[in-house]
């Protein structure tokens, strides 16, 4: 299921405006790779690469290439849609369809897509759920509205919802930012268990969240606001929070930033 | 007087005086008797000049008591809370004065009756006959240009928010504009022109309904694309995130998250041109005989009754008329009504 990603060269626009210039990584299947780094300096937009979803944004434009095993995600005659299905996100803010109930939302994935048997359909959903460890709190509500659960419910049924279409690799952007200790504390225990399954990449401004959920650290920044973003190292989490190689990132991660 | 001698000022920062709550209403019952006291002394008779006389002295007593005892500031805030009042019964007293005038004369002749015959045979200056055929052909010129008009809103107004970029958009937003501004007249000419002189087609309630789209459309445009600008953006990207075609966002996320906020728009649009009356008279033109077939020979409407009737100037017409006025705000009032049901009945819900 898991498949590694490849990065080479990558720039990314908004307009004319540079976001991030010339970023080269290799995420490794089956493993959290957390990316940290200032507001700004380009995590986020990274991330969106990573599924197309960058050029989602008015004026969003990305050169450079995306290996996701042997294919470009960014060749010719790859199609966007077929990208997002292999490559999940999870975002900030929870957001679960607030037209549809708990149970349609983990299925939305799947029956937008296509036809599937009710019994299917109830299997995965269970199955999501249950990955998400959400199922014990949901199963006598599948039907009520899914904008009814608490913030760390809802962000868990986003969770779900993502990892029902079975994708291969599963994007974090700041999952837990808007989430109690406790909500937090459930996400990261769910991040351990789905790395198992999954290529995982999360986006977060908490230093210690890395170091405890990530294999690998990636920490980027940029000179200046107004400068594009950069990539400055990725490495294993625990050398970065040791002794990483370059002098801006134990600055960063020690507070004497800037 | 005497409150703000019981608590003076440098007792507390934090405590001022404050009248009591009866003071506005003591303010205003004094302010009318001395409004009605000035006009008699001084031989006024119209109820409009002693309302005014009261609602200056009820202004301006209530800022100086206020400023005396409260200070400045209380009495702006007192000042500001009786302009709003003031601006709001201006604002009902049309409004109920022409629900009560309304009533008062359209229930006279307001019956089954009234509902389910024609004019057929009833002379101009005879009592009886009804609306029947103007209720009729009100449904079907409003029901088509309906369904003329919505599809073409709502798909414009799906491709200005979700697809539009560029320069098609800006002219399309722009016409748009133009088109809300379009008087009826205006509209009803143009089909005229079109339909009638050029094409050579009769007058028939279709051709009111094409007029009617006209001022429809636009209506539909703008509404449905603040409401389809209010879906937050968060649920389109989790939509395309899971790999959901964009078309398929659109109809399956977009459209029932604000489908609610789509059909109060509609509803209102349809409020609006169920009394236009000038395109109607130009295109439909009018008759006193039941017609069903919109597509051939003239229909009657409810705008165009009330004014033919109040035009033929005889007691029972003007009878009539009220009744037909009464008619079509209740129509209105429960298309509203019939919206507001809707908008709620399908807003997102948050219950647990």
């Amino acid at each position: 299921m898991a498949k590694r990603i490849d990065v080479s060269g990558l720039n990314a626009y908004y307009g004319s405006f540079l976001a991030i210039e010339d970023i080269s990584m290799t995420v490794e299947p089956r493993s959290v790779t957390a990316f940290i780094g200032p507001s700004g300096c380009g995590k986020s937009t990274f991330l969106r690469t990573l599924n197309r979803m960058h050029e989602v944004t008015p004026g969003g434009r990305v050169e450079g290439k995306v290996m996701l095993d042997d294919e470009n995600l960014y060749g010719a005659g790859i199609d966007p849609v077929a990208v997002r299905r292999e490559v999940g996100m999870v975002f900030q803010r929870p957001n679960p369809f607030p037209t549809m109930s708990v149970y349609d939302n983990v299925a939305a994935g799947l029956r937008l897509n296509g036809k599937y048997k009710k019994s299917e359909l109830d299997d995965i959903v269970e199955k999501s759920l249950k990955g998400a460890n959400l199922w014990n709190e949901v199963k006598d509500r599948l039907n009520k509205p899914g904008s009814g659960l608490s913030g760390g419910q809802q962000q868990r049924l986003c969770i779900a919802r993502a990892i029902a279409v079975e994708p291969n690799v599963l994007l974090m952007d700041e999952p837990c930012s808007a989430l109690d200790p406790i909500s937090t504390l459930a996400i990261e225990d769910l991040i351990g268990e789905l790395k198992e399954r999954f290529t995982i990449v999360i986006v977060t401004h908490n230093m210690q969240q890395a170091a405890r959920v990530s294999d690998r650290t990636a920490f980027f920044n940029l000179a200046a606001v107004g400068q594009p973003g950069k990539l400055i190292e990725i490495d294993d989490t625990e050398r970065i929070f040791s002794n990483p190689s370059v002098q801006a990132t134990e600055d960063y991660i020690s507070g004497r930033f800037g | 007087m005497s409150h703000a001698t019981l608590t003076p000022k440098n007792r507390s920062s934090l405590r001022g005086a404050t009248l009591p709550k009866w003071f506005p209403w003591a303010v205003a019952a004094g302010s009318a008797a001395a409004g009605l006291g000035i006009s008699t002394v001084a031989g006024l008779h119209s109820s409009i000049q002693w309302a005014l006389i009261a609602a200056v002295l009820f202004v301006a007593g209530s800022f100086g008591i206020s400023s005396r005892v409260e200070g400045r500031r209380q009495a702006k805030d007192r000042v500001a809370t009786s302009l709003v009042w003031v601006a709001f019964i201006l604002a009902v007293i049309p409004l109920a004065s022409l629900v009560w005038e309304t009533v008062k004369r359209g229930v006279e002749v307001l019956d089954g009756y009234f509902l389910t015959h024609s004019m057929g045979v009833v002379g101009d200056a005879e009592p009886g006959g009804g609306i029947y055929h103007a209720i009729l052909g009100t449904l079907e010129q409003v029901g088509l240009a309906t369904l003329f008009s919505v599809p073409i809103g709502v798909l414009t107004a799906i491709y200005l928010v979700e697809y539009g970029r560029g320069r098609l958009a800006k002219a399309v937003t722009f016409f748009v504009d133009v088109m809300t501004g379009i008087p009826s007249i205006v509209a009803g000419l143009f089909i005229l022109s079109l339909w009638v002189l050029i094409l050579e087609m009769g007058p028939s309630g279709v051709a009111g309904s094409f007029a009617l789209c006209i001022l429809m459309i636009p209506v539909v445009v703008r509404s449905t694309e603040e409401m389809l600008k209010l879906v937050p953006n968060e649920l389109r990207e989790a939509s395309l995130a899971l790999g959901v075609p964009k078309w398929r966002t659109i109809l399956k996320v977009v459209l029932p998250t604000s489908v609610g906020g789509i059909i109060t728009g509609v509803m209102l649009a349809i409020a609006r041109i169920t009394g236009e009356t000038a395109p109607v008279l130009l295109l439909v033109w009018g008759t006193d005989f039941i017609n069903a077939n919109p597509f051939k020979d003239p229909q009657e409407s409810l705008p165009m009754y009330i004014y033919l009737q109040y035009n033929a100037g005889s007691d029972p017409a003007h009878d009539r008329a009220w009744a037909a006025a009464l008619t079509l705000i209740a129509f209105i009032m429960i298309l509203n009504l019939v919206a507001r049901g809707i908008a709620r009945w399908k807003a997102p819900k948050t219950g647990r």
